[in-house]
This record gives structure tokens, sequence and C-alpha cells, in this order.
């Protein structure tokens, strides 16, 4: 039986696991893949204080190290449920199950898929879901962005850079992203803006040929032929095995205010996967403290 | 054993005419899934599977992603006799690399 079980080993998870430690309660980290989390995608991180330039694989490593040398403990294994008898819980994996007092959720998110046949079976054969890891395989070549949000825009423009063409495809007239993005974008002479349109279909043989784009105003249908599409279109969290333990919004975000505490008592959330304003790893790594700081508060009021 | 790094000189040698099935690895230094993957494919080759375990740097063998169309990485490929025979695109756990190879 541990203290705490915390559910995803991202900035958010890890961040919680060292808390926990440094308040010597002992903690397990459940991770399905291997530690980091989204973050080990990026390749520069510019934004989290201390140091100006990180790769996110080197800051995962280091906080993994971190958590690690405080004691935490990390299984590889996918959390499936969380059942609450009170004042234990037990977290089934896809190997087992652990039991401890308190439970924190720091399961992310992950990329939205377009939901189109085939979507699978060409990922990687011409359909990506991240512009700076297979950018470089589109030199000279044309390729479309998927999206309108701060993502998109920035991809689009990462890869104006190396492709020969760059479409967008955005379903409104509007960007949700910043003005400065979009008017950068709106600069460069190898971007077209194909806006009011969704990517309807994937035509392929072996790999992806071209899409099919459907203007949603007046239904026109076109065909674009590439090498590449980069799908921007947000994501989604990795919360559906929760439910019954946490209240979800439609959008499936476990809904918590900033104290990180779901519906069930001694079960928390942190990072990504809770409902708020502004998710960044400076805001995972916060939600990370303060459900460990909850947590242990919980479990030593338990043992009043 | 540990994983052979691949060049364009040992790849016939090495993967095509391969006795035992080979795992390819298409990665790159810059790419964090793929560094997040390298312990799992270091203990995998340490364990002494009845395959044999590569590593392809796309950036010095640009040549060969382009000739196995790898556009996304990580890439790991499943070579049995010179022939493709598995993919997978995308970090994936340990016992899931193995699977490709050992079904």
């Amino acid at each position: 039986m541990y203290d705490i079980i915390v559910i995803g080993g991202g900035p958010a998870g890890m961040t919680a696991a060292i808390y926990a430690r440094r308040a010597t309660k002992s903690v397990l980290v459940l991770e399905a893949l291997t530690c980091g989390g989204q973050i080990i995608n990026t390749p520069d991180i510019e934004n989290y204080p201390v140091e100006a330039h990180i790769s996110g694989f080197d800051f995962s490593n280091r906080v993994y190290e971190q958590a690690k040398g405080l004691g935490a403990e990390f299984a590889f294994e996918k959390a499936v449920d969380i059942k609450d008898e009170g004042s234990v819980k037990t977290v089934v994996t896809t190997k087992g199950s652990y039991q401890a007092k308190a439970v924190i959720i720091a399961t992310g998110s992950e990329n939205r898929k377009l939901g189109l046949e085939d979507e699978q079976r060409l990922t990687g054969r011409g359909v990506s879901y991240c512009a700076t890891c297979d950018g470089n395989f589109y030199r000279n070549k044309v390729v479309a962005v998927v999206g309108g949000g701060n993502t998109a825009l920035e991809d689009a423009q990462y890869l104006a850079g190396l492709a020969k063409q760059v479409y967008l495809i955005h379903r409104r007239d509007s960007f949700r992203g910043e003005e400065t993005n979009a008017e950068r974008l709106k600069a460069c002479e190898n971007v077209e803006i194909v806006y009011n349109s969704n990517v309807t279909r994937l035509i392929s043989e072996k790999r992806l040929k071209a899409i099919e784009v459907t203007n949603k105003l007046t239904g026109e249908v076109r065909t674009i032929e590439l090498n590449g599409l980069f799908v921007a279109i947000g994501r989604v969290p990795e919360n559906m095995n929760f439910a019954s333990v946490a209240e979800l919004d439609e959008a499936g975000y476990i809904v918590a205010g900033e104290d990180c505490h779901t519906k069930t008592e001694g079960v928390f959330v942190a990072g990504d996967n809770r409902t708020k304003a502004l998710r960044q790893l400076v805001t995972a790594t916060a939600d990370g403290a303060m459900a460990a700081t909850e947590a242990v508060k919980y479990l030593n009021n338990m043992s009043l | 054993m540990a994983v052979i790094t691949i060049n364009s000189n040992n790849f016939k040698t090495e993967v095509l005419e391969s006795k035992v099935p080979v795992l390819a690895d298409f990665n790159a230094t810059w790419c964090g899934p793929c560094r997040s993957m390298k312990p799992m494919l270091d203990q995998l080759a340490e364990e002494n599977k009845g395959y044999k375990i590569v590593s392809i740097d796309v950036d010095d063998n640009s040549e060969l992603a382009e000739e196995y169309d790898v556009s996304s990485i990580p890439c790991l490929v499943v070579f049995r006799d010179g022939e493709e025979v598995n993919r997978s695109v995308g970090l994936i756990p340990k016992d899931m690399i193995n699977a490709l190879v050992e079904g």
C-alpha cells in the first residue's frame, strides 16, 4: 500500500511525486509509456524559468532523476481504472493493480485525430501530428496544416521555411491563435490559407497523395495534391477511464479548481487534463505541487 | 549484444543480408521521443532476443530514410530476409517493441 499513487509521469505527475516525497509520503508513479509526457516532443523550451533553452527530453530526464533521487517509485503500466473504497483506492493497470490512500490523476492529453478513414494507417506515411518532429522530411515538398489555433499557425510558419508550398486548412474565417502569428503567416509567399473548410477525405495509395477539402459555406469540394498533412486541431484529455471518480466536462476535462480536488475525497487531478485557462509546462508543474500538497493534507487528516 | 549503428556501408550486410530478423530504429538526435525510446532498445538488445537491433540516424542516412519511406520518427521497421515485414511509428512501450518482431 502506497500513500499516494500518481497516474501519469509527465511534468505534473513527476512534480507531484517530488512534493509528496519531500513530505515523506511513499509514492508510486504509473506511466504508460516513458516519463516526460508530451513535452518530450518539444525540441526547445524557452519559457520555463531559470533555463533560457532546454530540450523537452532533457527537461523530462532531469525531473525524473530528481523524483527518483527523492525516492519516488516508477512502474511503466497504463492505469485503466480507479476503484474508490473510501480510505483505500485501488488503481487497476493493464498488468495488475496497486493500492494507495490517495490518487493524483495527471494523465495529460493526446493529439486530437481528424477521425477520417485510413488516418491511422497513414500516420507516418504522410499524416503527422508534429511539425517540428517531421517537418524535415518535407523539404521542398507540398504540405498542408489543419487547424486554427496557435499550434497550427506556428506549424504552418515553421513548415513554410522548409516546404515548397504550405496550405493551411481552417474551418472558420478568423483565427483563434495570436494575431501576430496569423499576420506573419499571411505575409508568407508560399502559404495559402483555405478558410471555412474541413478536410473530408484522405486520398492515398501506399502513402498519402492528396486530400479532399470541403468548403462549409459553399459546399464546394476541392482536391489538393500533397506529400504531407500536419494535423494541429488540438488535444483531447485522457480521462475517460476515470469518469466514475471524477466529474468530466463536455470536452472530457476533469472539473476541478486551483486546489485540484475532484468530486471524490482523496482523488486529485493535476496538469493538462484539468479544467483550466492556461495549459503550459509551468502551469502543469504548479498543479503537481498543489495536488500533492492537498493529498498530503488529506493523508495527515486521515491519520488524526 | 549492443545496438549496431548503421551507415551506408554496413546497411546491406547488417540488415538486408542478416540471418536473423532485424529491428531497425530510424531516429534522430533532435527527436525527443526517439531519445526516450533508446534505453528500451538498448535493454532489448542486451537481453539477446533472437533478433538484431540497429540504429539508423535519418540525418546521416537520408537516402535510407527516403528508400524506406520514413517520414515520421521514431519509426521502427522489422526486416526478415531483407524484406520489410512490420512497421510502427511513434513512441511505444518496450513490450510492444518486442512484439513487433516476436508477434
